[in-house]
């Protein structure tokens, strides 16, 4: 966006500056490039509709006022002109031209995903999101941490009531990172208005986006495409960092990753299973099976007092591990590591009345992943 | 080129044909009571039973709509489940557009057309009769679903797949089933009009000769004739894969869920216009007869609706900048979208210019008429903005799109109908509206539906996702603006109830003519208008021959 | 019955025609647009939509001024306890080089089952230049109990790549085929070995 167009973008971008910023009534100016330009069409497109409607609705009510009939006002005869139809066709059509050009320009820009410093993969999933740092074995889902008693207004909401998750996805600044984005079951809508990346995600299909953040900080945004029953509840929480900060980070998350690796030959008590295990449970199973495991029949089958459950462990092994086709159950194989499995298969089967007394280890659920 | 000649004639013609019409017909023998509106083929019967059953599913789907708001009052889930929460936006969309908006257009079709282009009656009155019982059949079933195990659709008016397919829960068959008889009751009504329209006219009116809402809704016909077709595939589509293990929408077939929005939305937009283009017409009418003045460039108008209509079949993916298009099919798109604003400017000038010195008086379907022009001006506005593909990554499936189409299906289509109703009702019944109790419909209704529908903008750009039942605190005061409002708007459509029962029943008697400046064909014959009209052709005089 | 109410119904009759024709040609035609989808896909490489025939690999002069990253993405999905994975995940070509990729299928399970890898490219514009010599995309395959099946992926990328693309993702989905299992018994050989 080089040329004439930038300087009219600015020019609209810092007139509106005052009234724009942390108003929460105007779309957000953003932390990218991109957001800013974004946001310098949006402010240009909507100025350009605010002169055209004062001069459209003022000769509108300026002729309702002057020429009332109960005033004695006398219709003229006319009711075609050539040259005015043909100028308020033309007119339009040039400023459509002009409106037309730097948003050329911004798009070309956004679709430029080349260069970038780091790849990362970003699939939906009923109802939350999964990172892939590619290339690096990072990996983690990110959950929404606010808790149903928010929702149920049992408890006060907090500041950011269904903004916030269990793990955000944590970005360096200043470095062009490429998202890589896919669905494994419906279509999801990666959002986060301060980025101004907003990009479906289709089952089977990859699409693109990039991001280069400018400014250190925490950017929240929600899933935009309804994907089902807990569509509200799947927020986006970007971390963006400085970019010392960010390796620091990426180390620790290697080296809790060799960690929890190393946890799955050891043998596991009950009652550390049964502890992580409700973690897990709350953060991913809860959403759709319901706290107490009674589930939502039909869509969500009950946990509690599940007859086949509490009598066939291979089949609830495999339900977690491999998902059911065409349901909302996802497979956990890649999503979950073999201990939170473990915990979770551990922590259903002996919860609200299931009174197994299984303590499923690690390295059966590892075994069973890869044989 | 046709020469530009208005739709204007004299008025004097008719009666006498009206009287032979009666007499006519008075040897057969009416059935009585339920039979009689079950077999009726009389266009004006017809027209009112699509009127009533668009009303009637109008407080349905408003009902459904205020549900949403009510549980959107204010953050948390209060009243409904999140999965009954997405069956109720569904529902409100489809009774809207399917079952509310379409069949209003028809049914003043079904009453207008006729009259205005000096026709006894719809070509073909049977088929006329099926397409309407068509509609509670549809509509009864898709009800129905509501009641099935697993809900009803949960989906989104707009049913993306895999959502709607492997994904869906099992009444979806018969929400398919629902949808393909009302599109064939479209396309029937689509087929009727075309008919009577290219072969009913009265001797002597030409294309160009018609009155607007007559030339409007041909054109709707036609794009009804060539997207229901549509529609009715990729539902077909969506059934085999749901029902017979084909894989159009499904990756893991080899299919594209991507596909199915290509193909709904190739549907879907000119449906935008279906929708809008017979309010055009109507407005088109109104305006010029309250303005005591000729409608302003008339010849551009039709051309305008035409253009409207070519380019609503160049834009569909407009409706999906953020699903991942090659950047040509982006820009190709953009500037299409952009391109049909001009159309609809030349429209939005023409209408003001219409009243720029003329005699202007504010009867209640003028009122209607002139917050058309405004509100669905400020809708257009909105659409301009969200045709400007980078900032749709930014406006997409966010409230700002929501209060967008509202702008332009609420005040839009919805205040259009209302204007043609109080402008006909003296047609229809004899008898005026009750000015007093119209006007205080008007005003609560412009009031509710800004109140509603203004402040989704602001929540939308602050960055609030459709379709949720529950959302972030910084959206609550919007929220809470928009529910208030929406309870207000619904309410204040009881009013509308009672000023067309009320005018049903009595009020001021009006003559044929029941309005000063109007001047198409349906106001030659008397008021109410006989149930058989213009059995012998009356002869079309042109009251402006040339200038 | 009038000489003008005749012109009127013959009139009627004809429109009728017209439209129930047009009508009829619309219902096919959306259906005809789901091939034509596939065919405007292929050429643009709209969604990343990969051709599933194998190609010919195409003798052309290679390109050493210019290195493109090729990235090898397995994805699995529920219902299919598969596992697939790459020998390697990232890989630096010349536009105009042959290359060769191993990916290896893991059936976890002790039943034989029925899978498909349905491939994706980005940037979708990348698509149409590159060349799959063998490839198993959207072959469905039969693994039995415990099988591991190692198939070589062979592609080239072609030296009319746009400039300004220098990353490539192919990504594979791995999706269960449940219709194939009536199929199955007949035809019970492996068609991923026949294909390659």
């Amino acid at each position: 966006m080089r040329s004439p167009w930038r300087w009219l973008l600015s020019v609209t971008f810092i007139a509106s500056i005052p009234q724009a910023q942390a108003s929460g009534w105007n779309m957000p100016v953003g932390v990218t490039d991109i957001s800013r330009d974004i946001y310098g069409l949006h402010m240009t497109i909507f100025w350009v509709c605010v002169v055209i409607g004062v001069i459209v609705f003022g000769v509108m009510f300026y002729s309702l006022f002057r020429y009332r009939h109960s005033k004695g006002a006398k219709a003229a005869h006319f009711h075609e002109h050539t040259s005015v139809e043909v100028l308020w066709t033309a007119i339009p059509v040039v400023i459509l031209i002009g409106m037309a050009v730097p948003a050329t320009a911004t798009l070309k820009n956004m679709y430029d995903t080349s260069q970038a410093d780091l790849d990362i993969m970003i699939t939906g999933q009923q109802w939350r999101w999964r990172y892939e740092y590619l290339g690096e074995d990072v990996a983690f889902t990110s959950n929404m941490s606010t808790p149903w008693e928010q929702i149920r207004g049992e408890e006060p909401r907090g500041e950011h009531y269904l903004l916030d998750v269990d793990e955000p996805l944590v970005l360096p600044i200043n470095r062009k990172v490429r998202f890589l984005m896919t669905s494994d079951d419906v279509i999801h809508s990666w959002w986060v208005p301060e980025l101004a990346v907003k990009q479906d995600t289709i089952p089977g299909f990859i699409n693109e986006n990039w991001v280069q953040i400018n400014e250190p900080g925490i950017y929240r945004g929600q899933c935009a495409e309804l994907c089902g029953v807990n569509h509200a509840f799947m927020p986006v929480v970007v971390h963006a960092v400085e970019e010392d900060e960010f390796e620091v980070w990426l180390a620790e998350r290697k080296e809790a990753a060799e960690q929890e690796a190393m946890g799955i030959d050891r043998e596991w008590e009950l009652a550390e299973l049964m502890e992580r295990g409700e973690a897990v449970y709350r953060a991913i199973c809860s959403s759709c099976h319901q706290p107490e495991g009674q589930g939502a029949p039909p869509a969500f089958p009950a946990l509690a007092n599940n007859e086949q459950l509490i009598s066939d462990l291979d089949w609830h092994i495999d339900l977690v591990v491999n998902g059911v086709s065409g349901t909302a159950m996802p497979a956990f194989r890649s999503t979950l590591n073999p201990v939170e499995i473990a915990a979770v298969v551990t922590f259903t089967r002996n919860s609200w009345g299931n009174d197994t007394g299984d303590a499923v280890q690690p390295s059966t659920i590892s075994g069973w992943i890869a044989q | 080129m046709a020469p530009k000649l208005p739709p204007q004639h004299s008025l004097q013609q008719s009666s006498t044909a009206v009287a032979g019409g009666q007499s006519h017909h008075e040897h057969h023998a009416q059935p009585k009571g339920i039979m009689r509106w079950l077999l009726t083929t009389n266009h004006k019967e017809i027209g009112s039973l699509y009127l009533i059953f668009s009303l009637v599913m109008f407080f349905i789907g408003g009902i459904f709509a205020l549900v949403v708001r009510a549980e959107l009052f204010q953050p948390g889930l209060q009243l409904v489940e999140p999965e009954f929460f997405n069956q109720m936006t569904t529902m409100h969309g489809l009774i809207m557009v399917f079952a509310a908006v379409m069949p209003a257009f028809t049914g003043l079709a079904n009453w207008m057309i006729p009259l205005q282009i000096g026709a006894p009656d719809m070509a073909l009155p049977r088929l006329n009769n099926f397409s309407f019982w068509l509609l509670p059949v549809a509509f009864i079933l898709l009800l129905s679903t509501l009641l099935m195990p697993g809900g009803g659709p949960n989906f989104g008016w707009t049913f993306y797949a895999p959502l709607s397919t492997t994904y869906a829960p099992p009444s979806t068959t018969f929400f398919i089933l629902a949808l393909h008889i009302a599109g064939i009751s479209s396309i029937l009504g689509a087929i009727n009009i075309i008919a009577t329209i290219l072969n009913m006219r009265a001797p002597g009116m030409r294309m160009m000769d018609m009155p607007l809402f007559v030339w409007t809704w041909l054109i709707t016909a036609f794009l009804l004739i060539a997207v229901m077709p549509v529609l009715a595939g990729v539902i077909t589509m969506m059934l085999m894969d749901i029902n017979f293990g084909t894989s159009f929408f499904d990756a893991a077939g080899g299919g594209d869920p991507v596909l199915f929005q290509h193909l709904f939305w190739f549907f879907g937009h000119p449906e935008v216009y279906i929708m809008i283009l017979p309010a055009f017409g109507i407005v088109s009418a109104i305006i010029p007869t309250f303005a005591r003045k000729r409608l302003f460039g008339y010849a551009s108008m039709v051309y305008a609706t035409a253009a409207i209509a070519l380019l609503s079949f160049l834009v569909w993916a407009h409706h999906m900048f953020v699903v991942g298009l090659p950047l040509t099919a982006e820009l190709f798109f953009m500037y299409s979208t952009m391109l049909i604003a001009v159309p609809t400017g030349v429209k939005v000038f023409n209408w003001v210019t219409t009243l720029f010195r003329g005699s202007i008086s504010f009867e209640p379907p003028m009122l209607f008429a002139l917050a058309f022009v405004v509100l669905f001006t400020i809708g257009g506005f909105s659409g301009l903005m969200l045709a400007i593909a980078p900032a749709d990554f930014q406006y997409h499936d966010t409230y700002f799109v929501v209060a967008h189409f509202h702008y332009v299906l609420v005040p839009g289509a919805i205040f259009a109908i209302m204007a043609g109703v109080y402008y006909w009702l003296p047609k229809w019944t004899g008898h005026y509206p009750h000015e007093r109790l119209a006007q205080c419909h008007f005003w609560c209704s412009v009031v509710g539906v800004n109140l509603t529908f203004f402040p989704m903008h602001f929540a939308g750009l602050a960055g609030m996702p459709r379709r949720i039942p529950d959302y972030a605190l910084q959206f609550a005061d919007f929220n809470m603006l928009s529910s208030i409002g929406a309870f207000f708007f619904g309410v204040s459509q009881l009013i509308f109830v009672l000023v067309v029962v009320l005018c049903v029943k009595g009020g001021k008697k009006a003559p044929a003519k029941a309005w000063e400046g109007a001047e198409d064909l349906e106001w030659s014959v008397p008021s109410p208008a006989p149930l058989h009209t213009f059995e012998t052709p009356p002869v079309f005089h042109r009251t402006h021959p040339s200038e | 019955m009038t000489e003008y109410e005749m012109v009127r119904k013959a009139g009627v009759q004809r429109t009728v025609i017209r439209s129930v024709a047009a009508l009829i040609g619309m219902f096919a035609f959306a259906f005809a647009l789901v091939p034509l989808y596939d065919v405007f896909c292929r050429i643009t490489g709209l969604n990343g939509k990969v051709d599933t025939t194998a190609q010919a690999i195409v003798h052309e002069e290679v390109d050493q001024s210019r290195y493109v990253t090729v990235q090898f993405i397995t994805r699995g999905s529920a219902g299919l306890p598969w596992q697939m994975s790459v020998a390697t995940r990232q890989m630096r070509v010349h536009p105009g080089q042959a290359a060769e990729v191993e990916f290896t299928f893991t059936n976890n399970s002790h039943q034989e089952s029925w899978g498909r890898a349905v491939p994706s490219v980005s940037p979708s514009n990348a698509t149409a230049h590159v060349r799959k010599v063998s490839c198993f995309c959207f072959q469905e395959q039969l693994l039995q109990g415990d099988e591991r099946l190692t198939v070589p992926l062979v592609f080239q990328l072609s030296r009319d790549l746009p400039e300004e693309i220098n990353t490539i993702t192919l990504v594979y989905t791995l999706y269960p085929v449940h219709n194939m299992a009536m199929g199955a018994s007949v035809n019970n050989n492996n068609t991923l070995g026949d294909e390659i």
